[in-house]
């Protein structure tokens, strides 16, 4: 009988109902994403219609395979629109509750404002400010941990890339007064 | 033997001081991208993939490959500890690794996992080095017609045998196809689809898309489920590695099967997720008794782990011979190649010998190193899980945006990283296969310059793609593939409407 082994357990720490209701079904969702495909292959066939789409002497001209596949592309999501307005339509299960709706915003907006913050101060003071803000209010962890996190693993990079294998990074004021 | 001396010679480029570091380096950070949640295989070769650009093409691919075997190995890991499957094609490994782990036998299915994995891939090395070099002299015969027929045949035996509905793997490669054509065109000259946008010149990089699909979305799909978690942490002890590799020759069928099984679908792109499932379903239909599987059979470790690598390996034979990637992760080692200036396909084996040797010596070496290395760290990487996702998440967005800038120094990139994050998730839950998209990405380009100069070779014929014998073949045999399903339903009504008549 081997000795039982120690357990590691990892709670999450963010509470949330178990039944939310559903912000929308999967077939609703399918059938924007349809729609937009649809837009998107006009859109895209269309230009290629202008750079032409026809059959030059020597073989096709530029627009040729690009605006048989917008074609295809166009085709298929009809396809789909009707597949999910007229089969599936009942019947669909939820494509996110709301509360799985606002987990992924939690993530999903920060992501946004890093990508928006690397413009202005560089993307190692911005991964800085995502990773100590996320682990703080969206982990609840203690804010010297946080902080201590960020700092390391933006200075762990930073040595990674410009220095170690010179991959150069967009860097900001910050980095200006060190020299960088 | 030719191919051993080239073999040899491999090995004598490989073994340095900094090459063999590299290698180890490449390990740990697999079995880590393997093990953590929200990172695979596929990003963690894309993300660390910039690492690399400042090095030589043989020490990036021996490392980025390494990273690749060590994602296999470690998505084992999570899959028996925590009955979480790290990666995909470790999902069938939970059935009865966890029910071991549970049993009290974590390190006994830890060292099947890890040892079947070493013996499927060995067996698609072993493949690849035989096979490699002979298929891509034969491909050395190949025009653009032959080339355009392959790549047709990629394109319709994704839709012809995936298990996704048809209109969304045709929507997915077609979208995939596009965004591939964005850009200068490479023939003519023209600006396509760029709606004067300047950003837009360049065209869609294909890693930029991985980082954005994979790594984002998963971020965003893992943030949705609760994680709690719950788990077994282990230490395998030598003299339980010795008693399950005593055992291990009694089980010689199922490795051979799930090993075989694994090289087709590998080199097929029917992909390691298949095949560990096919594996698994066999070892247990053989079986005399098939109602112990799921309950911790030691079988039911084997079987998918070595068929999960053994495809995962294969890929790389037709990635390597005709530049032809057989799976996600080798479209990113392919996509990492063109970024080196080395063209993947046939004239590699002529123009970059030491190379390709060097990097089939790698995947020997690599393995071998690899099993050393999980079974005398899995303690460590087990407690990585006990590392809150609130910490990790954020490390993973800077990571994955740090790989799209990188690749082009563009800002520009890091935006399409997360637009591609969003597609990928709603895709995902949708049942949109992202794969064909992958590939359409980097095939997308090779495939319409091989039209084209078929057409301009033929004078706008389409009848060159049935010219002679062997292109012939090959399109008739992907028409054949695309048109499959709707065969398979022609058959199937046929035979309901016959059926009561014989009655």
């Amino acid at each position: 009988m081997p000795a039982p082994e120690p357990e590691i357990v990892v709670e999450d720490p963010r509470e949330a109902e178990d039944r939310s209701p559903a912000v929308a079904t999967t077939a609703k969702v399918e059938a924007v994403v349809y729609v937009l495909l649809i837009a998107l292959a006009l859109g895209l066939g269309y230009d290629n219609y202008k750079s032409g789409m026809g059959w030059a002497k020597d073989g096709p001209q530029s627009g040729y395979m690009p605006f048989y596949l917008c074609v295809i592309l166009a085709g298929a999501s009809l396809f789909g629109l009707g597949h999910v307005l007229l089969k599936r339509w009942q019947a669909s299960d939820s494509f996110v509750t709301r509360d799985q709706f606002r987990r992924v915003l939690q993530v999903f907006v920060p992501t946004f404002l890093f990508c928006l913050a690397t413009q202005w101060l560089g993307i190692y003071v911005a991964s800085l400010l995502l990773i100590a803000g996320f682990m703080r209010f969206v982990g609840r962890i203690a804010w010297w941990k946080s902080l201590l996190t960020a700092v390391l693993f933006a200075l762990a990079m930073f040595f990674t890339f410009d220095v170690a294998f010179d991959v150069l990074m967009p860097k900001g004021p910050l980095e200006a007064l060190f020299g960088y | 033997m030719e191919a051993l001396g080239l073999l040899l010679h491999g090995f004598a480029v490989l073994i340095t001081w900094k090459t063999l570091s590299l290698m180890m380096v490449g390990l740990l950070l697999g079995v880590f991208v393997g093990v953590l949640p929200g990172l695979g295989g596929p990003n963690g070769v894309a993300i660390l993939l910039p690492l690399t650009f400042t090095m030589d093409p043989t020490a990036a691919i021996v490392m980025l490959s390494c990273i690749y075997w060590g994602a296999l190995f470690g998505g084992a890991i999570t899959s028996i500890l925590f009955n979480i499957p790290g990666e995909a094609w470790s999902v069938a490994t939970t059935f009865d690794g966890y029910p071991m782990a549970q049993q009290g036998k974590a390190a006994e299915a830890l060292t099947a996992a890890f040892t079947s994995s070493f013996i499927g891939s060995l067996v698609a090395v072993l493949l690849i080095t035989f096979l490699a070099p002979g298929i891509a002299s034969f491909a050395l015969r190949f025009g653009p017609p032959e080339f355009f027929a392959v790549y047709f045949l990629t394109f319709c035996s994704f839709v012809g045998l995936g298990r996704e509905a048809k209109h969304k793997t045709i929507i997915s490669m077609t979208l995939g196809l596009l965004l591939a054509a964005v850009g200068m065109d490479t023939i003519s000259g023209q600006l396509r689809m760029t709606f004067g946008f300047s950003d837009l010149f360049r065209g869609v990089n294909f890693l930029v898309a991985v980082i954005g699909l994979f790594g984002i979305s998963e971020i965003l799909l893992t943030m949705e489920e609760r994680l709690a978690l719950r788990g077994h942490a282990a230490a395998i002890k030598l003299r339980v590695v010795l008693k399950v590799w005593k055992e291990m020759p009694r089980y010689w069928v199922t490795l051979l099967r799930s090993s075989a099984i694994g090289c087709w679908l590998g080199i097929t792109p029917g992909g390691a997720i298949a095949a560990s499932f096919m594996g698994y379903n066999l070892a247990k239909r053989f079986d005399k008794n098939p109602a112990t599987f799921g309950k911790g059979r030691i079988e039911g470790v084997f079987a998918p782990e070595t068929a999960a690598h053994a495809s995962g390996t294969s890929a790389l034979l037709p990635m390597l011979a005709l530049g032809i990637p057989g799976s996600g992760t080798a479209a990113i080692l392919l996509g990492g190649l063109m970024v080196w200036g080395l063209n993947p396909g046939p004239l590699l084996f002529v123009e970059h010998k030491d190379f390709v040797w060097a990097v089939i010596a790698s995947m020997y070496l690599g393995n071998i190193v690899g099993l050393v290395i999980v079974l005398t760290t899995v303690p460590l990487f087990a407690s990585i899980l006990r590392v809150p996702f609130a910490a990790v998440a954020p490390m993973i967005i800077v990571s994955c945006a740090i790989g799209a800038y990188a690749i082009q120094n563009a800002m520009f990139d890091v935006w399409l990283m997360l637009l591609f994050g969003v597609v990928g998730y709603v895709f995902k839950k949708i049942g949109v296969p992202l794969a064909p998209f992958t590939l359409a990405l980097v095939l997308g380009n090779r495939s319409e310059d091989a039209f084209r100069l078929s057409m301009i070779g033929a004078g706008g014929d389409l009848r060159v793609f049935w010219s002679n014998s062997l292109v012939g073949s090959i399109s008739t045999l992907a028409v054949i593939l695309l048109l499959w399903p709707l065969a398979s339903k022609i058959f199937e009504h046929a035979g309901r409407l016959l059926r009561p008549a014989k009655t």
